[in-house]
C-alpha cells in the first residue's frame, strides 16, 4: 500500500467505561488510568513515551496542562502539547504526534483525553464572542447550534425528521454489540427516538450524545517500533484538518462543513478513495453531524444520506461500508473531549481485528472524523493495516 | 411564548469599549453594524480591525434592518435556566441585507415560522436590557 505520510502506526488503545457520575474522582487520575492501559497494550514501559499530547481544560488545571500532566505522570517527554480542537482534538492528536515523530523531536507519543462528571464542579469562565452575541438572545450551547444546522440542512434538501432518527436508531443497534456502550441493553427504534422530548427544534433528546465520564488513550509510534509490540500495527495513512469558524453565525455553510476539505485531503494523502474504504468512524455528537459528513465525504449528493444509508444496509457490522460499530458517542455515550477518540479506538479495534461480536469482515482501512465547535472543527484521518 | 421577555433572569451581553456602540445602538432603536472603509465590507460582530483585509478602517453604520432567516430553532430546553419561563421561543441566524449574518431572538409564533422570512429590525427589552432582536417583515 503506497501512502503519503511518514511511516507511522497506532500500537496501543486504552479505554475507560462510560460513567453518567463521578463522585470526587480527579481528572488526572482518570488519565493516567487510561494511559497505563494504552502503554500495557502497545507493551511498552513508561520510560519507553517521550512524546505527550493532551486536551484542554484538564479538570484542575487551566494552564500549563502539557507540565502539569507530565508531572503528575512522572514523564519528562520532549514534545508535549495541548490540541484544542473540541471533538476533533483526539483525531488531531494523531497526525500532530505523526508529524512530531517525523521531525525527529520523539519516538513513541502518547495521546489522551478524558474528563470527570463530579456534580459540583465550577463552570469556566467565558468572555469569548458566542458568550456575547448568542447567549443574550436565549442560545446558549451546542444544542441550539445544531439545531440550527438540522434545520438549515432539513430546508435546504427536504429530508424528514425519520431520515435524521435513523442515524440514531442505527448508533443504539451498534451499542448492543459493545458491553461498555452507555446504552449497551438499551435500543432505540426511530419511532422511540422521534417519540423523544424537543429539545431544540428538529433535535430530539435521543438524537443528542450523553454526557458521560470516562477516557480514551492512543500509543502512537514508528512502524518500525510498532512490529516489535504485540498487535498489528495500524498505520496513518492519510490526515486532513481544516477550521472554519468558532460561532454558528458565521458558518461559512450551513450545510456542509470543514470536514470536506479534511476528508478530501486524508483520502488523497491515503492514495484512497472514499469508495475503497472499509469502515467508517464518523463523529456523531447529534445526527445531523453524521448525515452531513457522509454528504461531505463523497459517499452520495448533498441531501441524499438518508437513500444513501438504507442502500449501505443501515450501519451495523453487516453494512456495505459500516458506521461506528462501538455504538458511536450517540450509543456509546461522550466522554467529553475523549468522545472523538473513541472513533479512533473503535479504529484500530477493527482493524486489528478484535472487535469481537461487531468485527467486520476483512477490514483494511478506515475514515475516523473529529469535529468540534459548531461544525467548525475538522480532522479526517485514514487509517490502515498491511495485508 | 406567553411571558413578558422583559421580566426575565438572563444573561446579558458582556460588552467591551469595542463592542459598546453596538449595544447603545439597540438601545436607541437602531441597528449598527461596523463597515471596512478600505474593501468596503460590511462586518458583524464588531472588531478593532477588518476580518477581511485587516485594515485598522472600520467606522460605524447604521444597517436597513431588514434581513432574511437563514434557520431558527424552536427552543423547548434552554442551555441556560433563565430561559425556561419563556418557552418554546424561537431563535434563528439572520442574514442582514448588508451580508454579514447575525443569531438574535426571532419575535414569531413557534409554529409560524420557516426558513426564508422576510424579517426586520425590532429592539426588544429582554431581561430588562433592549437587545436588537428581529420580528417579520410587514407586508
Amino acid at each position: 500500500m503506497r501512502h503519503l505520510m511518514p511511516n507511522v502506526a497506532i500500537s496501543g488503545i486504552g479505554e475507560l467505561k462510560p460513567q453518567r457520575r463521578t463522585d470526587g474522582v480527579n481528572t488526572m487520575d482518570l488519565l493516567l488510568r487510561v494511559s497505563a492501559e494504552a502503554a500495557r497494550d502497545a507493551g511498552l514501559r513508561p520510560s519507553d513515551i517521550d512524546g505527550l499530547l493532551v486536551g484542554p481544560q484538564v479538570g484542575e488545571t487551566p494552564q500549563h496542562v502539557p507540565a502539569a500532566v507530565a508531572e503528575y505522570f512522572g514523564m519528562q517527554p520532549t514534545m508535549a502539547n495541548v490540541v484544542d480542537l473540541g471533538g476533533a482534538s483526539g483525531p488531531g492528536m494523531i497526525w500532530r504526534a505523526a508529524a512530531a515523530i517525523a521531525a525527529g523531536q520523539c519516538e513513541t507519543v502518547l495521546c489522551v483525553l478524558g474528563n470527570h462528571r463530579n456534580p459540583t464542579e465550577p463552570r469556566s469562565p467565558n468572555r469569548n464572542p458566542a458568550r456575547e452575541f448568542d447567549t443574550p438572545f436565549g442560545a446558549s450551547g451546542a444544542n441550539t447550534s445544531y439545531a440550527l444546522l438540522m434545520q438549515a440542512h432539513m430546508a435546504a434538501y427536504g429530508c424528514s425528521a425519520a431520515d435524521y432518527a435513523q442515524i440514531a436508531a442505527g448508533a443504539r443497534a451498534n451499542a448492543q454489540l459493545n458491553p461498555m456502550a452507555i446504552f449497551h441493553g438499551k435500543p432505540a427504534d426511530i419511532e422511540e427516538i422521534l417519540a423523544s422530548p424537543m429539545v431544540a427544534s428538529p433535535l430530539h433528546l435521543l438524537e443528542i450524545v450523553m454526557p458521560v465520564a470516562g477516557g480514551e488513550a492512543v500509543i502512537v509510534t514508528t512502524v518500525d517500533r510498532a512490529l516489535r509490540g504485540p498487535h498489528r500495527p495500524v498505520e496513518l495513512w492519510g490526515a486532513g484538518e481544516k477550521v472554519t469558524h468558532r460561532a454558528v453565525s458565521q458558518a461559512p455553510s450551513l450545510t456542509s462543513g470543514p470536514l470536506k476539505p479534511a476528508i478530501a485531503r486524508a483520502l488523497g494523502q491515503a492514495q484512497l478513495t472514499i469508495r475503497d474504504i472499509d469502515f467508517l468512524s464518523l463523529y456523531d455528537c447529534y445526527t445531523i453531524m453524521v448525515a452531513a459528513t457522509i454528504e461531505d465525504a463523497g459517499l452520495c449528493a448533498p441531501g441524499q444520506f438518508a437513500n444513501w444509508l438504507r442502500e449501505n444496509g443501515g450501519m451495523g457490522p453487516e453494512a456495505r461500508q459500516p458506521i461506528n460499530t462501538h455504538g458511536g458517542q450517540l450509543g456509546f455515550g461522550q466522554p467529553d473531549l475523549a468522545g472523538g477518540m473513541t472513533h479512533v479506538v473503535e479504529a484500530v479495534r477493527q482493524l486489528r481485528g478484535q472487535a469481537a461480536g461487531r468485527q467486520i469482515r476483512n477490514c483494511m482501512s478506515a475514515l475516523v472524523t473529529g469535529n468540534g465547535a459548531t461544525m467548525s472543527e475538522a480532522v479526517a484521518l485514514v487509517l490502515g493495516v498491511q495485508a | 411564548m406567553t411571558v413578558d421577555l422583559a421580566n426575565l433572569s438572563v444573561p446579558g451581553p458582556t460588552a467591551n469599549s469595542l463592542t459598546a456602540p453596538f449595544w447603545q445602538a439597540a438601545e436607541a432603536g437602531r441597528l449598527m453594524i461596523q463597515r471596512c472603509c478600505a474593501c468596503d465590507k460590511w462586518v458583524f460582530y464588531p472588531r478593532a480591525i477588518c476580518p477581511h483585509c485587516w485594515a485598522d478602517a472600520l467606522e460605524w453604520q447604521t444597517a436597513s434592518g431588514k434581513g432574511r432567516l437563514k434557520s431558527f430553532s424552536v427552543i423547548w430546553k434552554p442551555g441556560h435556566p433563565g430561559w425556561i419561563a419563556a418557552t418554546p421561543y424561537v431563535v434563528g441566524l439572520v442574514e442582514l441585507a448588508e451580508g454579514p449574518t447575525m443569531l438574535s431572538h426571532i419575535l414569531v409564533q413557534a409554529n409560524d415560522v420557516a426558513v426564508g422570512d422576510p424579517l426586520s429590525f425590532a429592539s426588544t427589552n429582554i431581561g430588562g436590557r433592549i437587545l436588537p432582536c428581529f420580528a417579520r417583515e410587514a407586508t
